[in-house]
């Protein structure tokens, strides 16, 4: 097994893990938290993509990582855009949670 | 082998930890925890550009956003009762999680032998461009229209922010004052460290087109320390209707689009560059878009506006 | 030579390695948060330094051997500062209280 296709099945539970709190946690914050873990993993599966298209003297195929630090940048803008919905909805209503009436 | 199996082990472990964590300063800790650890096996992986991203931007600011927001979030937390879901809800979400693992598993397990790869494309074409990066030459020369819509989207994170504000804050200073103790620690730090950390953003940012880094990473790190200065009290947060934020904000972008669109009229297609003059074109880029990256990066830290303008 | 550096390298790194675990062994069993700041600034000071001693050793040039040290001046700068931080959250009215 090369080291890509280990970080590969990483990767796939890290997905795994990050899936089963976005579903378990009611609390908004520990759903960002969550998503961005299943973004990790989504991203390592690009790396070791990248990591198995090592070619012409690189170690790595340079078109998927491009791709993810592009993907890194826009996931940070989302989750400071969620964050900052979050804290207005704490400052409208006093709660953070999106369950019906506490 | 056995480093990579451990650390894999490890993210595994941590990431684990954040999702089951009770406390949620806890979960937040271990998910910056999570993301240094991701930014070792983007090393292992032959990857250092996307590891300094990932350690900066992923881990170092993304933390700090989350940590200033669990602690607005304490007060909320206490009130929250301990909402266990009914344990019927857990196996079904286990199940399912089960299956999507094995789904992307099975995905990693048939992927086609031998790897199809644009490596090779990309190193004939780099001379032409004038740069000694790869990753950098596919961000700014082969997916550089990928590059100018993520600045654009940056900025549409940004206006969505800014419109979280309250009425009569409108247009107002983001995040509280902040007070400069003139003996206070953290002004001493801040003090020491910007200068330094300007230099080495701007240091990462240059190199980049030659050497891992570039002006993501650089960005990240100039916008880090204007945010150490805006906590530290050293400098207020402009407010958000200020015309120079404001075209700071756009220049980059702009400068983008404009070299694109006269690509057509010199080159013959959008974003293409005349081949004698890629890499000056380049450098004027990506000047302008750190700035501009750098700027957004510590609003996005900073928030939407808490108090009103001063004019 | 080369062997001794590489024997010199491998001392020091799990020299390094043996403060961070005594570190963390102290993050973990320490009674409050004090007497915890106190065994992490052990893996800051002496971990981390000794790590870039070995590693120093095979640094390739002055300007690689100087990037390395700066990492430890600025780790320990970063964390000298949070330490002081923390303490001071966590008891706030000084030393004699």
């Amino acid at each position: 097994m090369t080291e890509a296709t280990l970080y590969g099945l990483c990767s796939a539970a890290l997905v795994g893990v990050g899936l089963f709190g976005l579903i378990m946690h009611p609390q908004p914050l520990r759903k960002i938290l969550a998503f961005n873990l299943i973004g990790g993993g989504v991203f390592l599966l690009f790396g070791a993509v990248a990591r198995r298209g090592a070619a012409a003297g690189l170690g790595g195929d340079p078109v998927p990582q491009a791709l993810v630090i592009t993907g890194l940048v826009v996931a940070f803008a989302a989750t400071a855009l969620a964050v900052a919905l979050l804290l207005r909805l704490f400052q409208e209503t006093g709660r953070a949670t999106l369950g019906s009436d506490g | 082998m056995a480093f990579d199996i451990g650390l894999a082990l490890l993210v595994l472990g941590v990431g684990a930890w954040t999702v089951a964590a009770r406390d949620t300063f806890a979960a937040v800790v271990g998910f910056v925890a999570y993301g240094l650890l991701l930014a070792l096996l983007w090393v292992r992986l032959a990857a250092p550009d996307v590891a300094l991203t990932e350690a900066a931007l992923g881990s170092g600011l993304t933390g700090g956003l989350l940590v200033s927001a669990s602690t607005r979030l304490r007060r909320a937390e206490t009130r929250a009762v301990d909402e266990r879901q009914p344990a019927s809800l857990r196996l079904a979400a286990a199940v399912l999680c089960t299956l999507v693992s094995a789904g992307v598993a099975a995905i990693v397990l048939l992927l086609p032998e031998p790897a199809p790869t644009l490596a090779p494309q990309a190193m004939v074409n780099m001379a032409a461009t004038g740069l000694g990066n790869p990753v950098t030459a596919v961000l700014m020369a082969y997916r550089a229209i990928d590059t100018l819509l993520e600045t654009v989207v940056l900025l549409l994170a940004l206006v969505g922010i800014w419109s979280l504000a309250p009425d009569r804050v409108w247009g107002g200073v983001p995040g509280p004052r902040h007070q400069a103790e003139p003996d206070g620690l953290l002004t001493f730090i801040a003090q020491l460290l910007v200068p330094v950390g300007i230099l080495v953003g701007i240091h990462i940012f240059w190199v980049g087109s030659v050497a891992p880094g570039g002006e993501f990473q650089g960005a990240t790190i100039l916008a880090a320390m204007w945010i150490l200065a805006m906590m530290a009290g050293l400098v207020d947060a402009p407010a958000v209707n200020r015309r120079w934020l404001r075209l700071m904000l756009v220049a980059g972008p702009a400068v983008f689009l404009t070299i694109g669109l006269t690509g057509f009229a010199v080159a013959g297609s959008f974003l293409a560059y005349p081949e004698p003059h890629a890499k000056l074109l380049i450098l004027m880029i990506e000047i302008p878009v750190t700035l501009s990256i750098a700027a957004t990066l510590a609003l996005l830290v900073a928030g939407p506006p808490e108090r009103a303008p001063g004019r | 030579m080369s062997a001794a550096l590489n024997g010199l390298t491998i001392l020091a790194v799990c020299a390094g390695a043996f403060f961070f675990l005594a570190g963390t062994v102290g993050l973990l069993r320490f009674p409050d948060t004090l007497s915890r700041l106190h065994a992490l600034t052990k893996a800051d000071n002496l971990g981390l330094g000794l790590v870039v001693l070995g590693l120093l050793f095979q640094a390739e040039g002055l300007l690689a051997a100087l990037k390395l040290i700066s990492v430890w001046l600025l780790a320990l700068l970063a964390g000298a500062t949070v330490t002081q931080l923390i303490a001071h959250t966590a008891r706030p009215s000084g030393p004699q209280a």
